[in-house]
Parts: C-alpha cells; sequence; structure tokens
C-alpha cells in the first residue's frame, strides 16, 4: 500500500544551502557543499507588528514555504498545509524556563503567545490569509517522515494540494547540550493529487524495515544526521537528479518510509 | 468522509478517572475545579488537577519517559480495559497498521521548568537525569503510548495548541482512509505546568473564580489536565445500533491573530461547516454542540457568533470546560469523549458553574443537565496560532 502525489515545489534552506537550485546543485554534485551558517532572511511577508515578535523558528518557516510554492505560482491563500518540526522554537523556550526559575516568574506574554507549537504555522496563515486546514506535527527525529505521510494522506484522502515543511532550529545552552541541533534547516514540498504543467516529479511513500540511504558526500550525511529535518535530503537527491528511483527515509525505528520517485520533466 | 468506529474510549480529568466516575459527575453536574495548589505554583485561580498522577507508576522498560504528562497517560490509558481492545484490535489488523496520533500543547516541559531549577551553580548545565527527548518533547508522549500499545504503525505528535487533540482525528482519519492503516490510537495528553499557568496569567486569560463559559460575568479560563484516548477503526458491515461513530472533520486557520480569536468567528465557522459537509449533513441534523466555550470574553462571543450564523439560535449547546476547566492539547480528545458519553446516555450535559447567560451571546446555551436522545453532536476545538477543528459524532443506529 502506497500514498502518491506530485510534486510541485521545492525549498530548502540550510547551513551553506541557500535555496532549492543551490541545495540541488550540491547534492547532484555539480558544485561542492561549503557549510556555514544558515542566514534567516527578515519575513517581509508579515506585518510589521507581527515581524518584531518572530524569532528564528518563524523565519525559516515562512522563508521556505515562500520558495516552496513560488514554482506553483499559486495563491498560497487555498493550500492547505502541514508544519513538522522536531523541536520548535528553542530560544524562546529557553527564555521562559529561565525566567519561570527565578523567584518572580514573570514570563513575557508575547513569548508564551509564540511559544505554541504550530507558531509558524499560524504566523503563516496570517501572512498569506491562508485560513485552508493547516496541521503542526512534531516526531522528534522522526519528524521529516511524518510530516511527509500526513501531508500525503491529506492529498490522497483530501484530494487537495498541500505544502509541507519540515523545519528545526536550533536550542541555546544549556538545553543544547541534551539536544544538540547545530542550525537552523528546513524543507519545504508542495504536493498535489494530480500532474500539471508545474509538476517536477511523483512521489509515493509505503512503509518499509530496510536501511535509510545516506549521502555519499561527508559533509552533507553529516548534516542529514544532525538536524531531524534533514533526513529529507536523499529524496531531495533524488529529486535533483531529475530521474526514476527510490530512496529510504529514516522515520521511527525500524519502521521507515520507502519513497518511489518518477520524473515528470 | 467514511464514518469511523469509536471501538473504545476513556478518560480522566479533575471531573474523574475512566469512564463511569466521568459519566456519573456529567449526570450530577459537578465541576472538578480548585483552588490552585499546584507545586509551588502562586496564582489566585482555580486549576483542574487529576488525582493520584504523582503517585502512577510506569512499567519499568519505559523509565526515561518518566514524567508528570506520562504518567498521567499511563493513569488514563489503565482505565475502562483500553489496553486490551488495543490489544484485539492490533492481533485483528496487524501492529504495522495501526497509527498513534496523540494531541498536546506542552508535553512533559514540567521536566525542563524543573531541571533549570537545578542548573549547576558553575557551569549553567542542566542535570544528568534530565532527559530531554523522552519527556520535554512533544513527541515524548506519543512516542509512550506507542510503546505502551506495542505499536509499529505511523505515529505523531499533533500540536495546534488547544486544537490539537481534535486534529489528531483528522490526521487518523486521512491516513485510514488513504489506506496506510487500518485503525489508529488517538487522543489528548496536557498536563498542569508553569509554562501555562504563569503564561495565561500574564495574558490575563485566567479567571480568579472556576470559570464560568458563556456568563455574563466571565473572565477568564480555568486551566486543567487530562488524558483521553480512542480506538478508531473501519466500521464493520452492521455495528451495534450504540455504537459511536466519527461522523465528520472539519478544519480551518484564522488568519487573524496568534492568540486572539477571528471577531466574528469566520475560521470556526469554516471547520464547523467543513465538517458538516465532511459528514454529508445539513445543520438540522445536529442536536448538541459541545462549545469550546474557554470563558474569556473574546473566545465566547466569537464562538457564539459563529455557533449562532451556522445553526441559528435553536441548537442546544454547552460548554464542558466549567466542571473540566480548560485541559488545553487534551481538550479535544476529552469533549470527543464527552460527546459520546452524551450520545450513549441521551444526556445533554448543562454548563456547570454558569449562572447568568450572557444575553449578548445568542447561542442557546444550557444551564442544566437534558435527558435527550441526540442521535449526532459536534464538538468545537480551538487554539492559539489560530487552529480550529470541529468533530461530528453520532450513534450508528
Amino acid at each position: 500500500m502506497s500514498v502518491l502525489a506530485y510534486v510541485d515545489g521545492i525549498g530548502v534552506l540550510g547551513p551553506g544551502l541557500a535555496g532549492w537550485p543551490d541545495a540541488a546543485a550540491c547534492l547532484t554534485g555539480t558544485t561542492p557543499y561549503a557549510p556555514a551558517a544558515t542566514i534567516l532572511p527578515t519575513p517581509h511577508l508579515l506585518p510589521p507588528a507581527e515581524r518584531r515578535r518572530t524569532g528564528r523558528v518563524v523565519k525559516l518557516a515562512l522563508s521556505v514555504a515562500l520558495e516552496t510554492v513560488a514554482h506553483a505560482d499559486l495563491n498560497p491563500a487555498g493550500i492547505a498545509s502541514v508544519f513538522s518540526s522536531s523541536g520548535g522554537d528553542g530560544l524562546n523556550c529557553h527564555e521562559i524556563c529561565t525566567a519561570l526559575a527565578e523567584p518572580a516568574r514573570e514570563i513575557s506574554p508575547t513569548r508564551f503567545s509564540n511559544s505554541v507549537h504550530n507558531a509558524a504555522a499560524g504566523y503563516w496563515s496570517i501572512a498569506t490569509g491562508a485560513m485552508a486546514p493547516s496541521n503542526v506535527l512534531c516526531a522528534f527525529d522522526a519528524s521529516f517522515a511524518a510530516g511527509l505521510l500526513e501531508a500525503l494522506a491529506q492529498v490522497a484522502a483530501d484530494r487537495r494540494s498541500v505544502l509541507m515543511i519540515a523545519y528545526d532550529t536550533e536550542y541555546p545552552a544549556p538545553l543544547h547540550a541534551k539536544r544538540p541541533i547545530p542550525d537552523a534547516f528546513a524543507i519545504g514540498l508542495l504536493l498535489s493529487p494530480t500532474r500539471s504543467r508545474v509538476t517536477l516529479a511523483s512521489v509515493a511513500a509505503a512503509f518499509t524495515d530496510a536501511p535509510a540511504e545516506t549521502l555519499q558526500e561527508p559533509a552533507l550525511e553529516r548534516l542529514r544526521a544532525a538536524i531531524p529535518a534533514a533526513r529529507g535530503l536523499p529524496l531531495l537527491r533524488r529529486l535533483a537528479l531529475g530521474e526514476a528511483g527510490s530512496t529510504v527515509l529514516d522515520y521511527l525505528g525500524e519502521t521507515r518510509v520507502r519513497v518511489q520517485i518518477e520524473s515528470c520533466r | 468522509m467514511t464514518p469511523l468506529l469509536l471501538k473504545s474510549y476513556t478518560a480522566s480529568s479533575c471531573l474523574g478517572v475512566g469512564l463511569t466516575a466521568t459519566a456519573e459527575a456529567l449526570e450530577r453536574g459537578c465541576s472538578g475545579l480548585v483552588a490552585c495548589a499546584f507545586e509551588s505554583v502562586r496564582l489566585d485561580t482555580y486549576i483542574g488537577e487529576v488525582a493520584g498522577v504523582d503517585t502512577q507508576s510506569l512499567p519499568p522498560a519505559l523509565r526515561t519517559y518518566d514524567c508528570r504528562n506520562n504518567r498521567l497517560a499511563e493513569l488514563a490509558l489503565r482505565q475502562d480495559g483500553f489496553l486490551a481492545v488495543v490489544a484485539d484490535t492490533a492481533a485483528r489488523w496487524g501492529r504495522n497498521r495501526i497509527g498513534v496520533f496523540i494531541g498536546t500543547s506542552t508535553s512533559g516541559i514540567l521536566q525542563t521548568e524543573l531541571a533549570y531549577r537545578e542548573r549547576a551553580t558553575d557551569t549553567g548545565e542542566l542535570p544528568a537525569a534530565f532527559h530531554y527527548g523522552a519527556t520535554h518533547n512533544s513527541f515524548s508522549v506519543a512516542d509512550y503510548v506507542r510503546r505502551r500499545c506495542e505499536l509499529l504503525g505511523p505515529a505523531a505528535a499533533v500540536s495546534c495548541a488547544c486544537a490539537s487533540s481534535a486534529k489528531v482525528f483528522a490526521s487518523a482519519q486521512r491516513m485510514i482512509e488513504s489506506g496506510l492503516i487500518d485503525a489508529a490510537v488517538v487522543g489528548g495528553v496536557d498536563s498542569l505546568c508553569l509554562t501555562t499557568l504563569y503564561g495565561f496569567h500574564s495574558l490575563q486569560l485566567t479567571s480568579r473564580l472556576p470559570c464560568r463559559p458563556f456568563d455574563r460575568l466571565r473572565d477568564g479560563i480555568s486551566i486543567g489536565e487530562a488524558a483521553a484516548f480512542v480506538v478508531l477503526e473501519r466500521v464493520a458491515a452492521a455495528p451495534a445500533a450504540d455504537a459511536v461513530l466519527l461522523l465528520g472533520v472539519g478544519e480551518s486557520s484564522d488568519a487573524h491573530h496568534i492568540s486572539a480569536p477571528h471577531p466574528e468567528g469566520l475560521g470556526a465557522r469554516l471547520a464547523m461547516q467543513a465538517a458538516l459537509s465532511s459528514a454529508g449533513l445539513e445543520p438540522e441534523a445536529i442536536d448538541y454542540v459541545n462549545l469550546h466555550g474557554t470563558a474569556t470574553p473574546s473566545n465566547d462571543r466569537s464562538e457564539s457568533q459563529a455557533v449562532t450564523t451556522v445553526f441559528g439560535g435553536a441548537v442546544a449547546c454547552s460548554s464542558t470546560k466549567g466542571a473540566t476547566g480548560h485541559t488545553l492539547g487534551a481538550a479535544g480528545a476529552l469533549e470527543a469523549v464527552i460527546c459520546a458519553i452524551s450520545l450513549r446516555a441521551g444526556l445533554l450535559p448543562g454548563g456547570t458553574n454558569t449562572r447568568d447567560v450572557d444575553p449578548l451571546l445568542t447561542a442557546h446555551y444550557l444551564t442544566e443537565n437534558r435527558r435527550y436522545p441526540a442521535r449526532r453532536v459536534l464538538s468545537n476545538s480551538f487554539g492559539f496560532g489560530g487552529a480550529n477543528c470541529s468533530l461530528i459524532f453520532g450513534l450508528a443506529g
């Protein structure tokens, strides 16, 4: 049993990877991968008041969401979305826990409002006017495949296009020592139930117990292993190659996800 | 959508541990809210605390998951023969054909709040015994339930603030409909912690009294904790007449504000209409609406407007949060179980604590229990970030 969808857009942002064309070139070996700190753009999409209140996790998710929908030339207001993150806003969480350990226990109302795991999805909806359903998941190290499966199930069951964003940012010390995510990284996929003129490929996912595919380039493999959202990089490499093939993604222990890719270009 | 069977369900909140205690408390119109004396919290507010959470122990193999949130999950899983039904379901379909989708807003963050008090004075490091992934992380509770139920299918925590554990029904329904799984354990677990108690206080959204949804004098929420679980399964050819089915799911986003509802309840209206459309029902088919009804002035106003727009002013509705408190990420699943109890018992629960219904709220709010053989009911759950979800449940026969 597998679930199928058509890939109508791709977005990537991470350490040394500034967008999908850049990442595709690194993943296919056309240009060498040079790790460097992730550069997060200002989310001009948001009204100034909201822009001031948002942290790295929102900047990351919104930037990748915009790149992902741009290829399809669709109005994002009508697209359902799935946001999947292994941890949410690490700095915001640290600030709240720090304040709660002080005698006064005064936490900022803005920090508390932004502490919800679905903050990025909420700001995406505010920024784009999207009133379509949005679901927000966490599956710890399995968060990329969990988001992909949720999005594919939505495409299959509801027959509508779904924007899937998997994204992670780092925790500061002292939580960093317990959860050592090194930097911000996100992947976006726009998935649709039917093939169109913008379709890049089809993907069909099913469960498997076969081992996960790793990346041969050592620095990219370190990235894949270090950040849960980057567990999707083997899928992006296959999409960048633009040919038929399959890959196995990490998920929950022995339960993994095989993705069959067919090019539509 | 194709209807799904609620094969087994259970709930534990301040109202009671397990179905019998919960149903009896609803029949009596009780509230479980008490003045806040949780941990070292000193706030002038009422809370809904579940009895016996601290003394609950986890199986030795799952000891790393030990935290208040997973103890609450364990306590609830042990009620009403729930784990036995999960085992039967696994035997029928296969362990890898059953998903686990659990809603939570704060999971085991209390563990991190406590660990921050114990930071090393020289290095600032957290205690060695603190385990982030198995306690604080949102997925911890879904991972715990999956391991406790010995399931091998897909799993995720859904964390959309106070809509989380309504949305798990939608996730499971889509995955069953798409053929990836045949059944799912869905639910919601959220436990008391300092982040939500002090956080809602900082937003001036907590009441100093037991919360009074839809009351003229309502002035905020009472935070509660709960764990509720449901086994959802494809419907057999001829389900029992008194079997409870999930008939419709509807979701929307407000696109308005991170912590305030749309003033006219536009997102709420879209979610209810989507649920009706998903069930293939007209508004007249709904006998009762279990409101989100948090008791903040703005939430109740926008929800009342949305309900009146969709259903007119006739449909009976109430919020059970005066009885249970607002159990945040567990509210959707808890109120789904309350809907199932209502359908089976022929009881529309009156809203506890509400004395003087706000005349500006046009929805038909019940302040007393009403005996009525409801066939189909709708439950609303809305959250920060503008996340909205409505579910429709009904009797099979």
